[in-house]
């Protein structure tokens, strides 16, 4: 139960380009986040990326990951969202 | 594990379809802050908000950030004042005074709304109350955050008919007091027959005396959630149409429980209840008229409306009551006129009027609600256009309220706007002729039979 309430979604939309994946999963090396799951997609020409991590040995706060990632967004050019994976349970799951 | 088109499918509901959580409403008990001297009274109520309410916007903001869900207000409901001041106003200035300092503590917290200034007279008034009544417009016109709210019959009690006559007048004089801005202090004023104790919506939220010291209750909404699915059902029997607004019902409100649950965790504050009701807002794509208008009506307002808004009221409640731990307020579909793009619509086409927005109040959560009449309409019109409300909760055990706005030098047709999210609104045809000698007969009526259940 404690190790569910670390996990973290990461949502990555926007025009594919190289190296999308590579930047993001970078970013999260270097603060010590692991990956536990990775799906992408291609959504109506879109590159739609999900992807689910564990925080728990990680050295940024949620906040801090999320603005981090969010300019890595920017710079990328495609949008970057760290949401907590209890709302996806709660809406989806009973 | 969740997948990518579950996490899709919320994420879609946020960005294009305009789910959010309406409101966190902290209720909070003055009951402890009774004094008899005035200046002491405003100090503790004071110092009591601004002490349980300090963290209450910072702690949204971090909610919103942790699941990308937006929290659109956060609110506060306070112990209604005229029990709260009854030892120390002796006059209607004094209430006043009290209404300033609840303004100035929502202004210190940084909510947008503070509920509360209300009185309970379903069967009689104290002198408190009557004071409390008087100084309505005056504390309306005064302040900017404070709502009122005054309960004046239920199913156990009967009507207050002296109350629903005196409250008529107060209607007309908040709109005089308030004519600079389209007599916006209306639309700060609601009355109710049944009012709940728990309601996290304004203008009518008021944290009853049978609650907790504190608690958190939270407004979800999502009109526009329900109209997609919707889309996607078109021409399909009731049986699909009902089984749609149920399922999206639960998943919306599973997202209020969870906000609620988290800000009761973080600030420390029991959890109280969900309410289930869909709230509008003016934004395109938010609105419950466009709901009624998928289901397979032309207007909001068309034959059919009723019905069409009962089976989604009864779904909501039926999805979202599995979805949360407790539900309470008002729980229902709101139809307020100029918060709804698709109501005004409606009222501009002449398809809506406001015997059938009466009719649509006896199967829906709220009232009459928002709604532009001529200035120069009478104080015993409106004293009667409540009075049927009122019968209407008080016969069915069930809230209804009033909320009207008499629109001080405006006729009907003519637009109104009272900005933001309390919107825009065509005023509205009353029926012309009079119930003077109904209204002025006084006293009470009885509660109906149905009520004695002992």
């Amino acid at each position: 139960m404690e190790k569910s309430m670390d996990r973290t979604i990461i949502t990555v939309v926007g025009k594919d380009t190289v190296g999308i994946i590579a930047r993001v999963c970078t970013y999260l090396a270097e603060h010590k986040i692991n990956v536990l799951d990775i799906t992408q997609t291609i959504v109506q020409d879109f590159f739609n990326m999900m992807m689910i991590v564990d925080m728990n040995k990680s050295d940024v706060s949620f906040l801090e990951c999320s603005e981090g990632l969010g300019t890595l967004g920017e710079e990328i050019g495609v949008s970057i969202k760290c949401q907590k994976e209890e709302i996806f349970e709660k809406m989806h799951r009973i | 594990m969740i997948n990518i088109w579950e996490v899709n499918e919320t994420n879609n509901m946020v960005e294009h379809e305009n789910l959010d959580v309406r409101t966190i409403t902290l209720g909070i008990s003055l009951l402890d802050c009774i004094d008899s001297d005035l200046d002491k009274l405003n100090e503790k109520i004071y110092n009591k908000i601004t002490t349980v309410a300090k963290d209450l916007t910072s702690v949204a903001k971090d909610i919103e950030g942790s699941y990308c869900i937006p929290i659109v207000h956060q609110r506060i409901s306070v112990t209604p004042i005229a029990i709260i001041g009854s030892a120390a106003c002796k006059s209607s200035d004094d209430f006043v005074a009290v209404a300033k300092t609840l303004d100035a503590a929502a202004k210190k917290v940084g909510v947008n709304f503070i509920g509360g200034f209300s009185a309970l007279v379903s069967k009689g008034m104290t002198k408190s109350d009557e004071l409390l009544i008087h100084s309505i417009p005056k504390a309306l016109a005064q302040t900017e955050f404070v709502c009122s709210s005054v309960n004046l019959g239920s199913t156990k009690t009967g009507l207050n008919m002296d109350a629903v006559k005196l409250m008529g007048e107060i209607i007309k004089e908040t709109a005089e007091e308030t004519k600079e801005k389209d007599s916006l202090g209306c639309a700060k004023l609601v009355v109710f027959c049944n009012a709940p104790d728990d309601n996290p919506f304004m203008a009518g939220a008021f944290h009853g005396v049978t609650e907790a010291d504190a608690i958190i209750n939270v407004g979800v909404s999502g009109p526009g959630v329900v109209k997609t699915a919707l889309e996607k059902v078109r021409g399909e029997n009731f049986e699909v149409l009902c089984e749609t607004i149920k399922k999206t019902a639960f998943k919306v409100t599973r997202v209020g429980q969870l906000v609620a649950k988290e800000a009761s965790r973080r600030l420390n504050i029991p959890f109280g209840i969900i309410d289930l009701s869909l709230a509008p807002t003016p934004a395109i794509g938010d609105s419950v008229a466009d709901i009624l208008q998928e289901i397979g009506l032309e207007y909001a307002g068309a034959p059919g409306t009723t019905a069409a808004l009962a089976l989604l009221n009864d779904q909501v409640k039926k999805g979202g009551v599995m979805a949360s731990s407790y539900v309470g307020g008002l729980s229902g579909a709101f139809i307020p006129v100029s918060e709804d793009q698709g109501m005004i619509d409606a009222v501009l086409a002449n398809a809506l009027t406001i015997e059938k927005l009466e009719a649509m109040t006896c199967v829906c959560s709220v009232g009459l609600d928002m709604i532009a009449i001529p200035g120069d309409t009478k104080a015993t019109t409106i004293s009667g256009i409540i009075a049927d409300e009122m019968a209407i909760g008080m016969i069915n055990a069930k809230t209804t309220a009033v909320r009207l706005i008499p629109v001080v030098g405006k006729k009907v047709g003519e637009m109104v706007e009272f900005g933001g999210l309390l919107g825009y609104a065509p005023v509205m045809p009353v029926n012309p002729y009079s119930c003077d000698a109904f209204i002025n007969r006084g006293g009470r009526i009885p509660a109906p039979i149905h009520s004695f259940k002992n």
